[in-house]
This record gives C-alpha cells, structure tokens and sequence, in this order.
C-alpha cells in the first residue's frame, strides 16, 4: 500500500546514500518528535490540574454565599453581644488557659520554655523530622506567644541587608514539610547572618501545616530582626475550613484543636501583608491593584482583617474573556455598610467583595441583633487592599481587571508594576501565590519575580520548587530543587507519566461525577439514536458540561479506549466510568454523583454545621443542612433519598454522623497509599492528652 | 453530485483539522490570548503528528512569523499553514523499521549497540546536533548504566510502545 512502498523508496534511497549523516539526523528528528510528544503530555496534564483546581475555588465561591446564608439563619442568636465579646476578649488575653494543660510524663516529644532559644527553635526541626509531634500545651504557648510578638510589628516589615548580609525569600509551602527541611539543610538555618523572609501560604493542602508553622513561629521569635513571616490568603480561617488545616489540626489535637485553631486565626490577622528589603524590594503573597497605596497599607488596621473571602461574580472560562474593570460599575453594597468588629468567633464568615460583579459587596456582621449601626472605618477601602494584596495575579496584557479565575484580587500588566515601582522609587517585586512548573518565573519584564517553594505540588514529579537569595547589591539569585529522593532517579518519561497518571485520576472522577449530565448532551448529538457520536461531537459534549477549558481532542487517547472509524459508543463508555469508581451500589446512582461532584463541599458543609469541632453531627443537622444545601444550588434530591443516606451512614444508629466515617465511606478522605498513612493514623507517642472515649480507628 | 460529496467530505475534514490544531495551539497559550511563544511551535507541530527535521520547522517558522518577528506567532496565521501540513500530509513520522536501519548504520560491525562515547559523538556532532540537555535527557533513558552502552533494538521497542 502507500505507506509500503513510500517506505520502499525510503528505504531504497537509504541503502544507496545513507552516510552517518543521514542516519544521526533521522534519530534525531524521531527523537525530537518523541520528546515534543511528551512535553505536550506534561503540558495537558498541568492544565488538568490546573482547571480542576480552579473549578474547586470557584465551587469555593459558591460555597461561600451558602455559608453566608446558614450563618444568617442558623447560628445563634447573642442577645448579650456585647458582654459576649468582652469574655471572647479577656480569654483571648488570658493566653487561652494553656497553663493549665498538664503534659504526661511519657510524652517523649519536644518540650518548648519561654523566652525561645535558638536551640529550640532548631530541636523542633529535628523532631518533625522525625516525625514527633508537638503537645498541644506548647502549641498554645508558641502562638501565645507569637500573637503578643506580632502585635507589636507593622503592616509593612523593612529589612535591610546591612545587617544580615543575605536575605533568603521563600514562596508558598502549603503543609510539605519535607521542602522546607530541604531549604534549611540545602541553604542553612536561620541566623543572625542569614535572614528569611516567608511569602504566605505556609498551610493547607499538604499534610503538616502544623509543624510548618510551629517551626516558622519559633524561628521568628528566636530571631525577630532576621527572621519575617508575609501573610498568605491560606492564612486565613475560611480557607482553612475548606483546603485542610482545620482537618489537619482537628486531626492532630483531639482535645485542644478548637483552642488551636482559634488563636491561629488571630494569629494569622496579625501577620506583616509586606516586606520592604532596603526600600528596594517589595514582597508581598499576590500581587498589587491599579491603585497600589502603600501609606494606605501601612496604616490601616491589619487585623481587622479576618478574613479575605471574597464574594465573586461568575466565573467565565479560563480561555473566554474577562470583564474589564470598566464593565461593572463600583456598586455600593446593599444596605447599610457594616464596618468590622474584631470579632473571635471563629464560625462566622466576615467579608467583603471587590466592587465589581453583581452581589458583590456584601458584608455580614457577627451574628446576633444584626443592624446595630455603624462601626469603625468603613469596610471597602481596607478590605479591598488587602484582598488585591493577598490575591492578585500579574499577566502580560496591559491593564488591570478583575481577577474572575480566583473570584478576587485582579490581573494587573506590566504597567501597573512600572506605575508602582516609579511612585515609591523601588527596582522590583517578589511575589509568590502561583505555581510554576520550574519553581519560579520572571515576568513584566523581570520586574516581578514568582517565587513558588512546594515542590511536586500536584504530585511528585510535577514541579520544582525555588528559592530566591538577596545579597546587598539585591541580584536575585534562585536556587531550585524537587525535595524528593525519587525524582531524580526517574527519567522525564516517567516523571510525566507518573504526574499523568494522577491528574487522569482527577479528571476521570469529574467525568464520572457528571455522568447523566455528560449522558444528556451526548444524546443531543445522537438524533438517530444509534448509540454512536462521533469523537468530535464527544469532545463538545463533554466541555459544555464540564467547563473546564481543556483541550479534550489532545487528552482524547488517554480518556477514550479505542475508538474505530471516529466513532464512540457513548453509552459503555459511561458505564466503564461507572465502573472505575462506584463504591456502593446500594445508593441511588444519581444521589451519588451528586455527592461525588461536590464532595470537596461537603468537607467544608460538614465542619461548619459542626460548629463545636466534635466531629459528629447529628442526623438531624446532616439533612437540614443538605436539604438546604441542595435547594440553594439547585440540585435535585428527594427527602427519602437523604433520609435513607443519612440513615446508613449511622453505623452504630445512636443519632449522629462521624464525619471522618462518613468522608471515609465515600472514599472522599485524601488518598495517601503512596505516601504511607502516617498522618492518618494517631501518633503512638500520646503527646495528646485526649481522653477521648472512641477507640482509634483505622 | 459526485463533486458536491467530494467537497462536502473535504470541508468536513479541514473542519476537523481546525479543530484538532486549535485544542493543540491552546495547550500552549498560556495567557489566553491566541499567541504562542515562537519556540513552542516545534512541539505543537509534532504533537499534532508530524515530524519535520529542524530546517524544516525552520522554514515553517518563518512562514508562520509576522514580518516583524515579535517572538510570538498568531493563531490566526498559523491555522492555514498548519491546516494545509496536515492536507498534504507533509513530514510523516518515521517507522519503526526505518529507525532500526539508521541506527545500524552508526552500528557496521553490527554488534547490537551503540557505545555511550559512540552515541554522543553521533548526536552531537552529525545531523542536526543535539544541544547538551537533549543529549542528557536521552542517554538518561537510553544507556544501560551496566555496559553503559544502549542496546537500540530495545531502546525503540521501549520508546514506541511508551509514545501510544
């Protein structure tokens, strides 16, 4: 045929001229069609996880209006608000009673005295590493002492290099210990000699957020001049609720956790939202707005700031257009503006939107006689940037608009940097916030520098890590690395086919997740009802349910098995899905995709409606709330239906629902098989005293 | 009627390759703005499924570039010249058979492999070299670290199988 007898001629004219010439040059052509294949792959799969992470925060978004709502209608009512919040005041001074936490003999972990030597601080490194965990006693004491020392600082930290002659700058570490143990063995630990400056986003996500902060609190205590921590947008309670440290803590520290997480929510409003080095640099999580105002920064009231949750406007595919700043008109929120009262609730949600969109703006007051008047400065300008701070993105067109992908903060161009470079005489800007595949990116013309310090971030082998040094002359210099004995020992073919694997993972789970919706539209494209659609109208199919941007006709080898003549029989496909991943088949199909797509919700529903952190909820709760929940986002499920589900996740039928039990049925708990399930399990060295009556599971 | 069918199929065809090489360019543009950056083109040539040599790629570079390079090539000029590669079936990939000769000419006295000093010299010196990062990455997979040599026969085999 054709090809035969092209690859004759080929041949032919081989064996007659084929010099090492010819040869060398065809391997390498071959060769370098091999390794484009697999940097198309790598590229895919980082966009996978990409448009999935993002479809979470915008579900995130959507989330947020539904807990503004169960906060509006059922969170207790405080006739004596006022007395409320003076108790809330003196605990809180009063050093959240740690003294009174007796730590048990056998407790063979690290123990912390007060003031913090440096040996201390370095002890506590070496037992996280070996995996020992801190007794909540000085948990509480550290960051005791850590909000009394950060109340002291202002908004915008300066740091020069003639004291310490280098300045190392970290980006986000997201709970991975092992990066951050990897910097100070590869760089040093922090010294007079050796300042560090960290750029946000030291929790959430990975699995030892804990240590990483205990570790972070301590070095700054020991070394308050050298050592200098940026506030993150996961620095920040709401966050937290839903990507993990609130788990993580709850997990860690049975009896005292709750206490935990309230100090560390005031902790985290007192953190600097800037570092100055020299006057030069600026180092911030996010980025900046149109209308950077440093002297605006540096006076407001940081810690006013609870939290940076944002109420967005829809969310517009990532490759569609963005609205511009222009479009929505600066729109006053509705009703009175409510200014922020430093409240220590932890399960009220306090927030303000950036102007734009329709439903923006609203802000809630704690609960309780709503109404009561004005308080304060006025929310907007405070909030607002701070927001722009902690959650802006740069990009390479001109302008500035809203940041649609996130919900909050915005895109600012390359001559919004130049603006604020030029007003406040500076050379450039550290930021961190965004993953890059190599740990770090240059862009506006190497006037910002992404700095980003969680290596293998999705996965092993999908990115490096980066760190940036300082010295006087303020030359970034940037050291990379993949914190992962194992990387290194893989070649790049398996490192992509190992990060694929995952995402492909992800993706199948979304699939499924959507199955009737996926099974709607492909039967839109199957008028004759033969059961066939092509693989054209499958791609289309399935991005119109599924939103996600990706470039299904590329990923198309990976998602469908075989296909002959362009064709695909929609229906078994859908069930080989089905087949992947139902667990139960008791449950009514539908019921549980629905589960399925907003499982990374329900986590967050469960620990809101568990306002005492007990890890129970009754029944009674679960199906108000879900029916709540559904109603609000227009999912369709009937009583029966919940009341059945509610039932049979009652194991012992005693009237109330373990979370972790229920999350674990629905195999929603974080997978970690290949990381070991160390951080699931209780820890053999007691360092809690948790008196808790339930026998450990698993 | 015939020709209507003709044309019709063909339409449905470029169709398709539309398609196919808009989901491929998006995977590298990565600020949404139907540009790429002018040194990934190569690999969204070769990730739609053709191999050209580098002076080849070269001579569509250019074809592709606006008159005043910008360091970025356009959707909108690199659909037609991509879409007419894809008719005209230009830069086919190469097979198997034809892979396993070439490296048995580097390889005369046919022992079955090509020593790791021979390798290097071949991709660095012939053809169209390899820069230095290329040459790592490949003896990374290649070289058996034992006889630090490569056994190309199963090199391919390893390389086809792994590529889908």
């Amino acid at each position: 045929r054709f090809i035969h007898k092209w690859g004759h001629s080929l041949l032919a004219r081989i064996s007659t001229h084929f010099t090492a010439f010819k040869a060398a040059a065809l391997i390498q052509r071959w060769y370098r069609r091999y390794m484009a294949r697999l940097e198309t792959r790598r590229c895919c799969t980082w966009r996978i996880f990409q448009s999935i992470e993002y479809a979470g925060q915008q579900d995130h978004v959507k989330l947020h209006d539904f807990f503004s709502y169960l906060v509006d209608h059922f969170t207790p009512n405080s006739n004596h608000e006022s007395e409320y919040e003076a108790r809330k005041d003196s605990e809180m001074e009063k050093g959240s009673d740690y003294e009174s936490i007796e730590v048990p003999d056998n407790y063979t972990g690290p123990r912390l005295s007060f003031p913090l030597l440096p040996n201390h601080a370095t002890a506590l490194v070496e037992a996280f590493r070996l995996k020992q965990q801190l007794h909540a006693r000085y948990v509480l004491n550290l960051l005791h002492e850590t909000r009394k020392h950060l109340v002291q600082l202002p908004n915008i930290n300066r740091v020069s290099t003639c004291y310490s002659e280098e300045i190392t700058v970290c980006g986000d570490l997201h709970g991975q210990l092992d990066d951050l143990i990897f910097i100070f063995h590869k760089n040093g630990l922090p010294s007079p000699e050796r300042a560090y400056v960290f750029n946000g986003d030291f929790v959430d996500r990975g699995k030892e957020s804990v240590e990483i902060l205990m570790i972070l609190f301590a070095f700054m205590l020991v070394y308050p001049k050298e050592f200098r921590l940026n506030r993150g947008n996961h620095e920040d309670h709401m966050v937290n609720l839903r990507y993990g440290l609130t788990k993580e803590v709850m997990h860690k520290y049975k009896t005292h956790g709750k206490k935990i997480l309230k100090i560390l929510q005031d902790v985290f409003c007192w953190l600097h939202l800037a570092t100055l080095v020299d006057e030069k640099v600026l180092i911030l999580h996010g980025g900046v707005s149109d209308m950077p105002d440093l002297e605006l920064l540096a006076k407001l009231d940081r810690h006013k700031v609870l939290t940076t949750e944002v109420v967005s406007c829809e969310r517009e595919g990532r490759a569609g257009s963005c609205p511009g700043a222009g479009s929505a008109p600066w729109a006053p929120p509705p009703g009175l503006p409510r200014g922020h009262r430093a409240s220590r609730s932890s399960s009220i949600p306090c927030s303000c939107g950036p102007p734009w969109g329709p439903g923006a703006g609203r802000c809630r007051q704690q609960a309780g006689p709503p109404r009561a008047g004005r308080r304060g400065a006025p929310c907007p300008p405070r909030q607002k940037q701070v927001v722009d701070i902690l959650w802006s993105d740069p990009m390479a067109q001109e302008g500035c608009k809203a940041n649609t992908v996130r919900g909050g903060g915005c895109y600012f161009g390359p001559s919004v940097t130049e603006q604020l470079l030029q007003k406040y005489n500076l050379q450039f800007l550290i930021r961190s916030h965004e993953r890059k595949p190599e740990g770090y990116e240059f862009c506006h013309r190497r006037k910002v520098l992404t700095i980003f310090s969680a290596s293998n971030y999705y996965e092993v082998g999908s990115n490096r890590g980066a760190y940036v040094k300082l010295g006087p002359a303020l030359t970034p210099y940037i050291v990379q690395y993949q914190a992962n004995k194992e990387t290194h020992r893989l070649t790049m073919r398996q490192r992509i086919s190992r990060v694929e694997e995952s995402a492909l993972r992800s993706l199948w789970e979304k699939l499924f997740a959507s199955s009737l919706d996926l099974l709607g539209e492909f039967k839109k494209h199957d008028a004759d009802k033969t059961g066939l659609i092509t693989l054209s109208a499958w791609a289309e199919a399935v991005e119109s349910v599924l939103h996600l941007g990706l470039p299904w006709r590329m990923l198309k080898p990976q998602l469908v098995n075989s296909s002959t003549d362009n064709t695909l029989e929609y229906k078994s496909w859908l069930e080989d899905l089905a087949k992947e991943q139902l667990s139960r088949e008791n449950i009514q199909s539908s019921l549980l995709e629905t589960l399925y797509r907003n499982r990374p919700n329900l986590e967050a529903i469960f620990r809101i409606t568990d306002s005492d952190h007990s890890g129970f909820i009754s029944l009674d709760e679960f199906r108000q709330t879900w029916k709540l929940f559904s109603s609000h986002m227009n999912i369709d499920i009937t009583d029966d239906c919940i009341c059945d589900l509610a039932r049979s996740i009652d194991l012992n039928r005693d009237g109330h629902i373990d979370i972790n039990e229920f999350l674990e049925a629905f195999r929603i708990v974080e997978q970690s098989s290949t990381e070991g399930d160390t951080s699931d399990c209780p820890q053999a060295t007691n360092t809690d005293n948790s008196g808790c009556s339930k026998p450990s599971k698993r | 009627m015939a020709d209507d069918k003709e044309r019709e199929g063909t339409e449905l065809v470029i169709a398709e390759f539309h398609k196919k090489i808009k989901d491929a360019f998006e995977v590298f543009d990565h600020e949404a703005n139907n540009t790429v950056d002018v040194r990934e083109i190569g690999t969204i040539i070769r990730s739609l499924g053709c191999c050209p040599s580098e002076g080849e790629l070269h001579d569509l570079i250019v074809e592709v570039e606006e008159e005043e390079p910008t360091g970025y090539i356009r959707f909108e000029k690199f659909l037609p010249v991509m879409t007419k590669v894809l008719l005209e079936k230009r830069y086919r990939p190469i097979p198997e058979d034809i892979l396993l000769r070439a490296f048995e000419v580097l390889d005369p006295s046919k022992r079955g492999f090509l020593t790791k000093e021979e390798l290097i010299k071949y991709m660095t010196e012939e053809g169209e070299p390899f820069s230095q990062e290329e040459m790592e990455e490949m003896l990374s997979a290649a070289i058996d670290p034992e006889s630090n040599s490569i056994r190309y026969k199963d090199y391919i085999a390893m390389m086809v199988v792994d590529d889908g």
